[in-house]
């Protein structure tokens, strides 16, 4: 049977070796790392998500904005299915998501997620929350997971704060903890559903340093998030979502400059003044 | 003290309840009632234990032919009184040819009461766990078992061990149901020899056996408690 062994590609240790059948593109620079084409969802009746294309290329960071009940995270939990998609299609590093055959926790593992609420495992350390993974997904040496752990810690600025459970930390730490546990499995694409809503706004900046440092690295993003300014300053596009269609999309200077459509207008003078 | 004067109230009390005869003639006795209720009580504690634990993870994977059943027996045996139960099987049973001892009896009902018991806290302990947790988990490729047993299971069974200790004290306070089987646990050697000897000395040391046994384990549950109580955060 041919395999491709995609950690192979990405220089990274050894873990489940990919089937060629699950790769339905051919893998090239431009291959986009997020592919989604005419992405439904409904809830019972109520249709959140009415056909959803987006494109995200090697290294963009892409903004989501719109207002809420939008859709905005129903499309973001689709991406990596904690959302359980209705139609469409969603490739990511050229694999269909939706495939019968597809090893879910295997492509789950390339696309790290960061929550509004942090959602760290309040029992363990923060090393302990980022080697978790490492050690069961990925299977790691202990020694080596800790390792690893430490240096996404550090890579976040935490690594004074390995020890402490997320109870001792605040909160700008444990979201920067909760990046460090995506970023040890070293993911292809990130996404944030509103990485800096629940923090006090002297907390913000830390995590959006944090972000910025990612983005510099060249890590592929998809952020949902209201903060705007952060919006202007780092994102390569950005897309304008309202009643579970994307409305427009374009880089951020046209979308905050000179928006096409009157209810992308009607958001922004919302949410900038 | 003058043997002469008439028994006072207090004398007529020691004499009933803490006579030195009958405590030196009937501590054997009492002593193996001791061993006896202690080794119920620790197979039914861990049998018990183990077999909610293990209903309340199969629970978890929420396959609905196995849940209703698992409900309809938990629900059965927490409504039962366990005495009604342990004379049901132990009288009943033998006549479609079914014949367990008395102290097998005894321990597999009073396991299933607490397995019952215990599967209801466990469950409480894995829905308590925030959405955001599982969620978390698996977005990081971790599977159901591996997010269930790593990340739920340690924080639910955090809150858990608070009602698991009390009912589990409960439970095993029930072995002395016992003695209407004839199992010659504590309660049992009590209440024979307190009609051997016409005194209650021995009820008396029964209940002094009982604290004896009960007293440190729960003291444990309350260390236990606070061993597990890390703060949220
Ligand atoms: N599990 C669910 N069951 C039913 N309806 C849901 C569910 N999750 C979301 N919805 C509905 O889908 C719509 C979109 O929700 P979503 O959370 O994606 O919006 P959002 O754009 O992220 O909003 P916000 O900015 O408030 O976070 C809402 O109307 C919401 O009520
Ligand atoms: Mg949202």
């Amino acid at each position: 049977m041919l395999l491709i062994h995609a950690d192979a590609r990405r220089g990274l240790p050894a873990a489940r070796p990919l089937l060629l059948a699950q790769v339905d593109t051919a893998l090239t620079p431009d291959t986009p790392i997020l592919d989604v084409r005419g992405l439904t969802k409904r809830f019972g009746s109520t249709e959140v998500l009415k056909g959803i294309d987006l494109k995200v290329r090697p290294q963009e960071l892409v903004f989501v904005i719109g207002p809420s009940g939008s859709g905005k995270s129903t499309f973001l939990r689709c991406c990596n299915r904690l959302e359980e998609p209705t139609d469409g299609s969603i490739r990511v590093a050229g694999v269909e998501l939706l495939a019968h055959k597809v090893d879910i926790n295997a492509m789950r593992r390339r696309i790290g997620m960061v929550f509004q609420s942090f959602n760290l495992y309040p029992h363990m350390t923060a090393r302990g929350n980022v080697m978790l993974a490492l050690r069961k997904v990925l299977k790691m040496p202990k020694e080596q997971a800790r390792a690893e752990a430490d240096a996404a810690l550090d890579r976040v600025g935490l690594a004074d704060r390995a020890g402490h459970h997320p109870s001792a930390l605040s909160g700008g730490q444990q979201q920067r903890v909760a990046i460090a546990r995506a970023l040890a499995l070293k993911p292809e694409l990130m996404l944030f559903d509103e990485p800096t809503s629940a923090l006090d706004p002297e907390l913000v900046g830390s995590v959006l340093g944090g972000m910025r440092d990612l983005k510099a690295d060249g890590m592929t993003m998809l952020v949902v998030s209201h903060e705007m300014r952060f919006a202007q300053e780092a994102a390569d596009r950005v897309v304008f979502m309202d009643g579970g269609v994307i409305v427009e999309e374009g880089p951020p200077s046209a979308i905050f400059g000179a928006p096409k459509h009157e209810r992308t207008r009607a958001f922004l003078s919302r949410v900038l003044n | 003290m003058d043997q002469a004067l008439p028994p006072t109230r207090w004398t007529i009390f020691l004499d009933t309840f803490f006579k030195a005869s009958v405590i030196d003639q009937y501590l054997p006795s009492i002593l193996k009632g001791i061993v006896v209720t202690l080794e119920v009580a620790a197979l039914v504690v861990i049998c018990g234990i183990l077999l909610g634990l293990t209903l309340a993870l199969v629970r978890a994977y929420r396959i609905r032919a196995v849940n209703i059943l698992i409900v309809i027996l938990v629900d059965m045996l927490r409504a039962l009184p366990p005495l009604v139960i342990i004379l049901v099987v132990y009288f009943g049973l033998p006549n479609v040819g079914i014949a367990l001892s008395n102290f097998a009896v005894l321990w597999l009902i009073l396991t299933l009461v607490l397995a019952a018991f215990a599967e209801e806290i466990f469950w409480a302990g894995i829905t308590a766990t925030p959405k955001g947790q599982w969620e978390a988990a698996r977005s990081t490729g971790l599977g159901f078992t591996q997010t269930l047993l790593f990340v739920v299971m340690p924080q639910a069974l955090r809150i858990t061990i608070p009602p698991l200790t009390n009912r589990t004290i409960a439970i095993t306070k029930n072995t002395a149901l016992g003695t209407v089987i004839g199992v010659p646990e504590i309660l049992n050697q009590a209440t024979t020899a307190t009609s051997f000897a016409g005194n209650a000395t021995p009820l008396m040391m029964g209940a002094v056996a009982y604290m004896v046994i009960f007293i440190p384990v729960v003291t444990f549950g309350r260390w236990l408690e606070t061993r597990f109580a890390w703060r949220r955060a």
